[in-house]
């Protein structure tokens, strides 16, 4: 009886210990999304200014461009995957995963091969362990990423966007990040990123706003070519930010949870506890009052 | 009299906004200065020190590493991924960033990234020294 007692106290300290973590876990998390929130948020004129510019581009010259020329039959896609570099964020990383399989379940039914490019330490261990190739991987900013990151990433794809198929190119580039939409949701998506497409002159540009009519400098072709690049890198700055702002606001809400699972078992172990201590009592007391009797009636009789 | 609106976008966040009389930037082309009531323009930039001279009389010098300038209705944008207004920036460390991309550019690595990292240089430093004697 006193063992189970020890036992169950033993048990009620480990778990108070876990839900402090947690809840330090949590109000850490609760913080960064903000901070990310903000991030995502500073970086939108950016994106905006670009998707205007290439709107222009697009409505007022005749676009052919590598970048944007659609391929009729891809025969080798590239999938981009966002994950974490660490665990604790509840479903957020397998989520993605899930969708890069289903993804390459679709590929595999048309015949198309697919490629591996990775980002967050989570999703390439997960690769790596089930011996699937990775084209190229990054990982150590996945909860706090830098254009540069986005630079890096976004010259690699381009690359091998830009190779011809026999050595080793891709035809068309996917990316599959998660998609913040409150604090409580945040869904996988997969997104084409290249070649582009750029729908002229509406997205994200408002319907009733005209584009003016540009003079290009030096002609549309050359601006076109040097705005392209740049909107790709600021796709996947953007797809980035939203990833890494989706991870800590999947992580503030694991652990949330597990603070409340935690706490919710301090209580059980606590009324358990409190059990055993009273039948412990109760044991004691009637062991006395017992032997209290025995002894009383020794005594009777010896009179 | 109309001003106009500018606005230096980097991929981080807006670097600077605010109203101006005239705006100066190297493009591809060469530089162009750009008053109100502009004619719609977008132009490919190279790396450089751009001048806003705002409507309160101050000259504003921004840093850019490449984008493109946008005008219309009297809106600027410039946008460049790495922009960053010339106060923030080490003069010192801009130096040092110059000389080592002259060394490179000596060495005969000539390819477009070396160039763009030593325009890019020039104009820090640039920059940084038209901000100090302002």
């Amino acid at each position: 009886m006193g063992a189970s007692l020890r036992e169950l106290r033993q048990r009620r300290k480990s778990v108070t210990a876990t839900k402090k973590i947690t809840r330090a876990m949590e109000l850490i998390a609760s913080s960064r999304v903000l901070k990310a929130q903000q991030q995502a948020a500073k970086a939108l004129p950016y994106t905006r200014e670009l998707n205007r510019a290439v709107s222009a581009v697009a409505t007022y010259s005749q676009l052919d461009h590598p970048l944007t020329r659609p391929v009729s039959n891809p025969r080798r896609v590239a999938v981009l995957f966002i994950t974490s570099d660490r665990g604790m964020n509840g479903a957020y990383s397998s989520n993605v995963l899930k969708t890069v399989s289903q993804m390459r379940q679709r590929l595999d039914e048309q015949g198309i091969e697919m490629v591996r490019y990775g980002v967050g330490r989570k999703g390439i261990a997960y690769m790596t362990y089930r011996g699937l190739e990775l084209a190229a991987h990054w990982s150590g900013f996945s909860d706090l990423p830098t254009y540069d990151r986005a630079v890096e990433i976004s010259d690699r794809l381009l690359e091998d966007f830009l190779k011809p198929y026999e050595e080793g190119g891709v035809d068309e580039i996917w990316t599959v990040y998660t998609r913040m939409q409150s604090m409580l949701t945040q869904t996988p998506r997969a997104r084409r990123i290249l070649p582009l497409e750029v729908v002229e002159g509406v997205r994200e540009v408002s319907g009733e706003e005209l584009l003016p009519l540009y003079e290009f400098e030096p002609s549309p072709e050359a601006v076109l070519d040097s705005l392209l690049p740049l909107y790709v890198r600021s796709r996947i700055w953007f797809y980035l930010l939203q990833s890494a702002a989706s991870q800590l606001a999947s992580q503030q809400k694991a652990m949330k949870s597990a603070t409340d699972n935690a706490q919710t078992l301090i209580e059980r172990l606590t009324r358990e506890a409190n059990q055993a201590r009273q039948s412990e009592i109760t044991q004691e007391i009637s062991e006395i009052v017992g032997g209290a009797s025995a002894l009383a009636d020794l005594t009777k009789d010896d009179h | 009299m109309s001003v106009l609106r500018v606005e230096v976008v980097a991929a981080e966040g807006i670097a600077w906004e605010g109203d101006a009389l005239s705006v100066i930037a190297r493009t591809t082309e060469g530089d162009i200065g750009v008053l109100p009531n502009h004619e719609p323009m977008l132009a490919s930039l190279l790396p450089c020190a751009a001048e806003v001279l705002t409507t309160d009389g101050n000259r504003e010098v921004v840093v850019l590493d490449g984008g493109f300038i946008s005008v219309a209705d009297n809106r600027v944008s410039l946008l460049s991924p790495g922009a960053r207004i010339a106060a923030e920036i080490d003069l010192k460390a801009a130096e040092h960033e110059l000389v080592a991309a002259e060394k490179r550019l000596n060495a005969g690595e000539i390819d477009d990234e070396t160039r763009h990292h030593f325009l890019r240089a020039q104009a820090q430093v640039k920059a940084a020294r038209m901000a100090q004697g302002h």
